[in-house]
């Protein structure tokens, strides 16, 4: 038997269906990625719940009204100054006697560390827009974020993006996203 | 002399195409692994809120989405010029959620539903009433990972 080679297949086809397919999956395709800021609401309370009593000092208001404007300390402020405002109040960096308590803390890879008592309690109105609210958010997410980048630098010579998991754990138990949110209030109306 | 004479043919050669479709093959299981079938229509215009501290969403399979804002122009005569809430692909009330809550995680295992994320997709000028009576609606269902989606503020 003489040796028969096989046929060449025409693929030239093929690259027609894969373009085809190529374009569809290039139609449909979204390279969305959501960004945003991920909070964690609090638990459903019991019935029988009462709020525990928390001192003057370790609270932090900041409030926003139905136009918008916001209260911080109980004087009226501009967002520019909120950041710099909550950061030295869970810092307190010279212990002072009106800003939160600390409670020392032992914590994996940093050692006993000052945690603050401190809360942000952020409150807005039901006619607050959810722009100014983000923006509040924002600010004190913004807040946090440079506290924890602070203490990785100082910690482990390293900003906070760069650390593994366990290490950024020990920082987020070091500085924990303390805001609460309350009931919003309704001045306003709908 | 003759022997070597090389062939005078002015045609340009055939090009290859054998490996062509091994290229668009690449492509092709490139875009097939990255892609996202795009979501449901949106009824509602959305403009999110801007924000320097946003960080990416992760886990994409794990994620629900609450979409609120004005009704698009097309839909207005059906569904009014307030904001209203979208879920998957159907205007819905506030009261709805929790059904949406419990639909969204009886179609995941039970692992994944502890992970559940709800995203709020927003438009900036959403009253926040609307969104405090959303965020509580999730609180007594009991989902308590939220993210409030927002664009990233190119200024800082």
């Amino acid at each position: 038997m003489g040796k028969k080679s096989t046929p060449g297949l025409n693929t030239s086809a093929m690259s027609d269906i894969s373009f085809l397919l190529l374009a569809f999956f290039l139609m449909t395709s979204s390279i969305n990625t959501d960004m945003g800021i991920a909070r964690r609401l609090p638990p459903p309370l019991p019935p029988d719940f009462t709020p525990p009593e928390v001192r003057e000092r370790n609270i932090f208001q900041v409030k926003i009204n139905r136009n918008d404007r916001i209260l911080f300390n109980k004087e009226v402020g501009d967002i520019s100054l909120l950041k710099e405002r909550a950061k030295e109040f869970l810092g307190n960096p010279q212990n002072l006697p009106d800003l939160p308590e600390k409670l020392d803390m032992d914590i994996e890879y940093i050692g006993v560390y000052p945690v603050s008592k401190g809360v942000i309690s952020l409150q807005n109105d039901r006619g607050t827009s959810y722009d100014m609210y983000f923006r509040v958010q924002n600010e004190l997410t913004a807040a946090i974020n440079e506290m924890r980048d602070e203490l990785s630098r100082e910690k482990f010579q390293r900003p906070y993006k760069d650390l593994d998991e366990a290490r950024r754990n020990a920082i987020d138990k070091a500085i924990p996203v303390a805001i609460s949110e309350a009931e919003p209030s309704n001045k306003g109306g709908k | 002399m003759a022997r070597f004479k090389q062939k005078n043919d002015k045609g340009t050669p055939g090009l290859n195409m054998g490996s062509m479709s091994d290229i668009i093959f690449m492509l092709l299981f490139f875009f097939m692994v990255i892609t996202t079938m795009r979501e449901s229509e949106l009824f509602v215009k959305i403009a999110p809120p801007k924000g320097s501290e946003v960080t990416k969403l992760e886990k994409k399979s794990l994620v629900s989405y609450i979409n609120i804002g004005v009704p698009q122009d097309a839909y207005t005569s059906k569904y009014g010029t307030e904001p209203r809430i979208q879920l998957n692909d159907q205007i819905a009330e506030v009261e709805d959620i929790r059904h949406f809550v419990e639909a969204e995680k009886n179609a995941r295992t039970e692992e994944d539903s502890k992970l559940l994320t709800f995203a709020i997709k927003a438009d900036g000028k959403v009253k926040m009433g609307m969104i405090s009576d959303i965020k509580q609606e999730l609180r007594s269902s009991s989902a308590l990972k939220i993210f409030y989606n927002a664009t990233k503020d190119a200024k800082k």
